[in-house]
């Protein structure tokens, strides 16, 4: 008897613990949720191929995806302001046909690395301008952006230029080794920008901003918030992660090419909507994009494994998308209607 | 007395050419609850707004500490120790509720948020508030109430001096609206000045030192509340227009027994109009008098199925036909025009002609268009006809002044050849002389047999242009009474007893 209502009490407290989570953290669901799909897209993979869950197979999944983790950083930032970023994947080519084609020239990579990064920063600080201060949609703004980046990188060069500099090649070739585990230098940067970014989102009252103008704009003003600074900032950033990014798919491919980072932006927003972030704004986390690009990048490694086409990757993308889409709907039109 | 810590002086504020708010003056002492008072447009909303940086003045000045101010954003404000809590919650629900308190002034080390201090700094202010909530919480699970007394934390988590309340009550029950006033008279006891606004009269009289009526953006006095018969508020609120107006000659139809046009029975939408009985004649002008919040524009929008009833079963010349949408509305001919004329009505960026034959094409349909030239004549009859200036069917409808909007609205309407024309507020924000014409034009109306419903918070008018008058208050039609039986005098009297929300 007293054992049972003991029972119950430690039911009601862990329903309660429950509760409070829920009524603090409901926002984080989809995260969890994206979190559980990677979980299970490995269990899968691994009962399918017998040999998938390989210390080799995962470091290669951050190796491969590393441009893609920094770029998601960024787009992750302004996707909670309410706003979006085309111009990323062009960027990224730009940056990163300068950074090969400077080094070509034989300029220094001390000086030509952090120059391509402003680089993008500057044509970020651009769209961030054009949207806060002549109100233009942000889908127009960085489409200007992506077409002003995409003609930058074929005024740089039209054919591929290969990268010589050893300190680029160092970025990529080297391994830090644990047992099976290894990192790259690439790795290393993307997981820093990630840590970084999610800190900031967290901690700061820039990153706190962020969310507060992806909630209510006109309130966040009230409130006495930096809105049009932030604004500018978020578009400022994605651009610098752009740069980043240039810089570590150079050295991933040891070679700088126009045509690189195609329909590169989609991916990344595809990641982001994944990894939990709500395409209204106001919700979503860096971490829950970084788990949204690492399930974008287990769907290929599987389906290259699989022989099959790569275009069955972005089918799958396609699909998940979509039903994520309309799962983000559902909670919001369930907050909605609970007020 | 000492001196007052806020000063406006002829503050006014020009919305395009209309004034919003007319050379008000107006004070306010430290340690003091007062209230600002007037119907919708009178121009509270802007007042408040100029004081909090939220407006900019065009003419006037404000003094604060007796030194002459300029807010350009709510942040200087804010920072001058005012802060504004409004009817529509300002904060971010995607947010948790300590942020929502703290965000803008949260506790930080070497740039880094402190949470853990900024949850405890919550936790007082809410505790203060009697509100016993998980700081962490996000904002958008708590109900609008919480939410409320949330954003009210938030203002007086800081330094604040004066602090603006604008209809803080609309969504608070009874026992929290005594927690309220408990909060309010412990921030004038801290030296606090709190600006008070309230359609609740009672609540005006509850807790407020001092008031000050506001009509038409102009300012009609200043009282103290121990000094003020609530029949004399009510007065100041509604005003009397002094002009001398034409009386028109009353054509007398509705004899007894004739059958009701319009037939209403037990009425009821949620809480703003219940079980409300309406029979109008042809050829009547129904007049509903009763003050903002009292029930009239929801006994509006019910009638004419805007809103769908809980209860109760609207008829047309008992026939078998019901209400139940405005679609089903408008093909019995009845027709709604809305007291928002500004966003409920006028599209401004269509010219006058598209405006007035709006409702027309939507009755026909897509597919049967109605052609460009005949769009301009059926406008320009109806220009004539109504005296719309200036004639140009071509001019984008938002550059009318407000009493020619009004009568595009009317066009629109009548083009639809309807049996009975709901009004709502149709003279509000417009000038003497339109107002008159508005007036004569639905006696006008009602001599051709049509019925109309006309809603005013002007009761002189009311008086001037129904039959009958309904009287609302609290959500019920308290009496209808004969017109020719009134003084403006008593019917003030009938609108403003006490014990009921006005």
């Amino acid at each position: 008897m007293s054992q049972s209502t003991m029972a119950i009490g430690r039911r009601e407290r862990v329903s309660e613990h429950a509760r409070t989570f829920v009524s603090r953290h409901a926002s984080m669901m989809p995260t969890f949720a994206a979190l559980l799909i990677f979980v299970l897209l490995l269990i899968g993979a691994q009962i399918h191929f017998g040999e998938f869950v390989t210390p080799r197979t995962l470091s290669a999944l951050l190796l491969d995806n590393a441009y893609l983790v920094i770029l998601a950083v960024g787009m992750t930032m302004v996707i909670v302001t309410g706003g979006i970023d085309l111009s990323v994947g062009s960027v990224m080519a730009f940056t990163g046909i300068s950074c090969a084609a400077l080094l070509d020239a034989g300029y220094p990579a001390v000086l030509v690395v952090p120059g391509i990064v402003v680089a993008g920063g500057l044509i970020g600080l651009l769209v961030g301008v054009l949207v806060q201060y002549f109100d233009v949609q942000p889908f127009i703004a960085s489409l200007a952006g992506l077409f002003l980046g995409r003609g930058l990188a074929f005024v740089v060069s039209l054919k591929s230029i290969r990268v010589e500099d050893d300190a680029v090649l160092w970025l990529q070739t080297t391994r830090y080794r644990f047992g099976d585990w290894y990192i790259t230098p690439t790795g290393i940067l993307a997981l820093v920008v990630a840590l970084l970014g999610a800190f900031v989102m967290q901690y700061t009252r820039f990153g706190r901003t962020i969310y507060a103008v992806g909630g209510n704009e006109q309130s966040a003003r009230l409130m006495g918030l930096a809105v049009a600074r932030t604004k500018v900032l978020v578009y400022v950033i994605s651009g610098l992660c752009g740069g980043l990014a240039g810089l570590v798919l150079t050295a991933y491919s040891g070679a700088g090419y126009p045509r690189n980072g195609i329909g590169t932006e989609l991916d990344v927003i595809a990641a982001v909507v994944i990894g939990g972030t709500l395409l209204t704004g106001g919700t979503g986390y860096i971490l829950g994009s970084v788990i949204g690009v690492l399930v974008y990048g287990t769907i290929k490694t599987v389906i290259s494994y699989m022989g099959a086409e790569q275009s069955w990757t972005r089918i799958i993308v396609g699909l998940m998308l979509l039903s994520f889409i309309v799962v983000q709907r559902v909670i919001v039109v369930r907050a909605e209607r609970r007020r | 007395m000492e001196d007052p810590l806020v000063q406006l002086t002829g503050a006014t504020v020009y919305f395009g050419a209309d004034a919003a708010l007319d050379g008000v003056d107006f004070r306010l002492f430290p340690g003091e609850v007062h209230s600002l008072i007037g119907e919708n447009g009178a121009g509270k909303s802007t007042l408040i707004k100029a004081l909090t940086g939220a407006l900019p003045l065009s003419a006037g000045r404000i003094e604060l500490d007796g030194r002459q101010v300029r807010f350009s954003s709510p942040r200087e404000a804010q920072l001058a120790g005012i802060r504004a809590v409004y009817q529509e919650i300002d904060l971010l629900p995607n947010l948790s509720v300590a942020e929502n308190i703290a965000l803008g002034s949260e506790s930080h080390r070497w740039g880094v948020i402190d949470w853990a201090r900024m949850r405890d700094r919550a936790r007082e202010v809410l505790r203060d508030l009697g509100l016993d909530i998980d700081p962490a919480s996000l904002l958008g699970q708590h109900s609008v109430a919480v939410q409320q007394l949330i954003a009210i934390a938030r203002a007086i988590s800081t330094d604040v001096r004066v602090l603006v309340l604008d209809e803080p009550t609309s969504s608070l029950d009874q026992g929290e609206c005594a927690e309220l006033f408990r909060v309010i008279r412990d921030l004038r006891e801290r030296g606090v000045a709190v600006v008070f606004i309230s359609h609740f009269l009672d609540q005006v009289y509850e807790v407020c030192d001092r008031v000050t009526v506001l009509r038409d953006g102009k300012l009609v006095g200043e009282y103290l509340t121990r000094e003020l018969l609530r029949i004399d508020l009510v007065q100041a609120m509604l005003g009397r227009s002094v002009e001398d107006l034409r009386t028109r000659s009353r054509l007398r139809v509705a004899e007894e027994g004739a059958e009701p046009f319009l037939c209403a029975r037990s009425v009821s939408v949620g809480t703003g109009i219940r079980e409300a009985d309406v029979d109008l004649v042809e050829g009547e002008v129904l007049g509903v008098a009763g003050l903002l919040g009292s029930g009239r524009t929801e006994l509006a929008r019910a009638i004419t199925g805007i809103d769908r009833l809980d209860a109760g079963i609207i008829r047309i010349q008992g026939g078998t036909d019901a209400i139940d949408g405005p679609r089903s509305a408008i093909s019995l001919g009845v027709v709604y025009s809305s007291e928002n004329r500004r966003t409920e009505g006028i599209i401004g960026d269509l010219s006058v002609a598209e405006n007035i034959t709006l409702a027309v094409q939507a009755e026909r349909g897509i597919v049967r268009r109605i052609a460009p030239a005949r769009q301009r004549e059926l406008a320009l009859s109806w220009m004539e006809a109504l005296d719309i200036r200036p004639r140009d069917p071509d001019r984008p409808a938002g550059t009318l002044s407000g009493g020619n909007q009004q009568k595009v609205l009317l066009a629109r309407l009548l083009a639809l050849a309807p049996r009975l024309i709901v009004l709502d507020e149709p003279t509000r924000g417009i000038d003497v002389g339109a107002k008159v014409e508005v007036q004569n034009l639905v006696s006008e109306l009602a001599d051709n047999g049509l019925s109309v419903m006309f809603i005013s918070a002007e009761l002189e008018e009311v008086l001037r242009v129904g039959t009958r008058v309904a009287i609302v208050q609290g959500g019920r039609i308290v009496d209808t009474v004969s017109c020719d039986e009134l003084t403006p005098a008593e019917l003030t009297a009938l609108v403003a007893q006490p014990g009921e929300p006005t």
